[in-house]
């Protein structure tokens, strides 16, 4: 796949909006566009700090929106910053969400990966789509985008936290296994046809192992860690395939992550040591 | 056109080779690079301990090059050893280990520790230039430091060939090359990245790279390469073999560097221009342009420019 020359030298922006979504989580709004499709993610540069990748929470052509959970030492920096700061950005990078028009998506959301699944949420409704949508986290505090999903066409709304402080006691994927139980979900009669995930790993990984067992294509978004984001540093290969996740993913197909020994069990960091996950 | 050779008792289906520091890091990656049609990998620079890199920015590029200061991250032989470990159950091509340390007796150390891996050829790191803060001046930039390390690892290095990879940012890469050959070096791989260069964002004013300079690769620096193959071809008068490195993008440009004197060609910052494809696209350049020129093996290639000349010479 060719990589567009532009998305290889990052360019600074003025952050024009800043949203507190959380005491942790702040989404950033830009005025510009990288004709990013959901799922895909951009290289964002934090003068002086770092570069790290995020996923596009919302490009509509004119702006661009990055929703983000500051915890490490980039993104903490990040939230120190200010409307009219200038952040660098490039991409958009990897591998997006693909669905058919008028198809039941199920979009099942962990912690921030509510954000690119809001984005795929809006796409999708153009496309005359149907959608389950399954946002879950630790509890009440931690959890994104409820008003926004709320408020879309066609999109049903299941909330859960690990703690019960609200919606469904349990984790996410549960709740949607529960769902395709008492739905009776069969080819002939999809609950949904296809599962679309963004989260935690572990979270990935029983998205992953439900998807197989009933049969439903889905499609994960992997997180690894990235240098160039455009297939030179070899930091996001993955094992034993040896494929780049920022060419051949973040978004995975099922079939495709079932094939990455890695997948749940670790990730490398900057000088290619595993990590457990 | 052939593209098969043995060099130093080692077999290559192609003379393209995967460059040090790209892809390069895990048995997963040299063997996709495999798959791709590649002649052979090189390990990413193997430190005897971890060694971290520089933060990011640390890879930019724009048409013309790409700027580099990842700053050599590695975790340390014991990775080294799971991951050649693991290339060499099936080893698909030859396997380069590239090494690097901050001093003589640690380059030496490290040889010997990468060596149990048996790796085909040994590719000593002299020349990164974009970790002179931490380090100094690489000591492919000294005609006494860049002999001291060749014959370091050569005292340690038994039978394995050891490739000295060079720097183009030096008054005479020439006499560095006959300083190593005659501490013992094997080969060489020429060359490594130049500058180092810098990149500025305008709106922030600040340089993008996070150790603000860092190696310039890509076809900007092919002109260069060619002219530091040519160099060390001549002043090595052929007899050491050459990995040429350096903004080869085609076949065309694989062939020139085999004129200009090498014999086996690395190819990274092409990765990302030409994806995954471009090592068999590069082979399957090199046999059209053989085919069309009526030359039969790429042994007929190498060096001919030096031939070239003497010809027009002799004619004159």
């Amino acid at each position: 796949m060719h990589i567009p020359l532009d998305s290889r030298l990052p360019k600074t922006f003025p952050i024009a909006k800043i949203r507190r979504e959380t005491e942790m989580v702040r989404t950033l709004t830009f005025k510009a566009s990288f004709g990013a499709k959901p799922g895909q993610f951009v290289m964002v540069w934090i003068p002086g700090v770092d570069e790290i990748p995020m996923s596009v929470a919302f490009d509509d052509g004119k702006t661009l929106q990055l929703t983000y959970f500051a915890v490490g030492d980039a993104t903490r920096a990040l939230a120190e910053y200010k409307v009219g700061d200038l952040v660098g950005l490039r991409g958009p990078f990897g591998t997006f969400y693909s669905w058919k028009s008028k198809q039941k998506l199920a979009l099942v959301a962990g912690g921030y990966g509510a954000a690119p699944m809001y984005f795929v949420a809006k796409q999708a409704i153009k496309d005359r789509c149907t959608l389950e949508v399954f946002v879950g986290a630790r509890s009440a505090e931690h959890l994104l985008y409820l008003k926004e999903f709320s408020m879309l066409p066609k999109t049903t709304l299941h909330v859960t936290t690990d703690d019960g402080s609200k919606g469904w006691k349990g984790f996410n994927v549960g709740l949607l296994e529960k769902l395709l139980t008492d739905r009776k979900h069969s080819k002939k009669h999809p609950f949904v046809h296809q599962i679309f995930a963004c989260g935690p790993e572990r979270m990935l990984v029983s998205v992953s192992r439900l998807a197989l067992a009933k049969n439903i294509p889905s499609q994960l978004s992997l997180e690894r860690y990235m240098k160039c984001g455009y297939g030179l540093c070899g930091n996001c290969v993955v094992d034993p395939l040896g494929i780049r996740l920022c060419i051949d993913g973040p978004v995975v197909d099922n079939k495709l992550c079932s094939q990455i020994a890695e997948f749940g069990e670790y990730h490398r960091d900057a000088v290619g040591k595993k990590h457990a996950f | 056109m052939k593209l098969s050779q043995t060099l130093l008792g080692v077999r290559f289906d192609n003379p393209t080779v995967l460059a040090s520091g790209i892809w390069g890091i895990t048995a997963a990656s040299w063997r996709r690079a495999a798959k791709c049609g590649v002649g052979a990998v090189t390990t990413k620079s193997l430190w005897l301990q971890e060694h971290k890199g520089h933060a990011n920015p640390t890879i930019i590029s724009t048409d013309h090059w790409t700027l580099n200061a990842v700053g050599v991250p590695d975790a340390g032989v014991e990775k080294a050893r799971e991951e050649i470990g693991n290339f060499n159950k099936d080893k698909p091509v030859p396997l380069i280990g590239n090494i690097i340390a901050s001093s003589v007796e640690d380059y030496a150390k490290t040889a010997e520790r990468i060596l149990e891996f048996k790796p085909d050829f040994l590719e000593v790191n002299i020349s990164c230039p974009n970790i002179e803060d931490e380090f100094g001046r690489p000591f492919a930039c000294s005609i006494g430091d860049s002999a001291a390390v060749t014959k370091a690892v050569k005292a340690v290095s038994g039978k394995t060939p050891v490739f000295i990879k060079l720097s183009p940012n030096v008054d005479s890469i020439a006499a560095i090359a006959l300083s190593c050959a005659a501490a013992g070096a094997d080969g060489f791989t020429v060359i490594n990245t130049a500058g180092p260069g810098m990149a500025i964002d305008l709106p922030t004013r600040l340089p993008i790279l996070a150790n603000k300079v860092g190696g310039i690769s890509g076809p900007a620096i092919k002109p260069l390469a060619v002219r530091c193959i040519a160099d060390v071809y001549k002043a090595t008068e052929g007899k050491l073999p050459i990995i040429g490195t350096g903004g080869v993008m085609t076949g065309e440009d694989a062939i020139e560097f085999l004129l200009a004197g090498a014999s086996l060609i690395g190819i990274g910052t092409a990765l990302a221009d030409r994806g995954e494809t471009v090592f068999r696209l590069v082979c399957d350049e090199m046999k059209a342009w053989g085919k069309k020129n009526g030359v039969k093996d790429l042994k007929e290639l190498v060096g001919g420019m030096h031939t070239a000349i003497l010809n027009v010479r002799k004619r004159g």
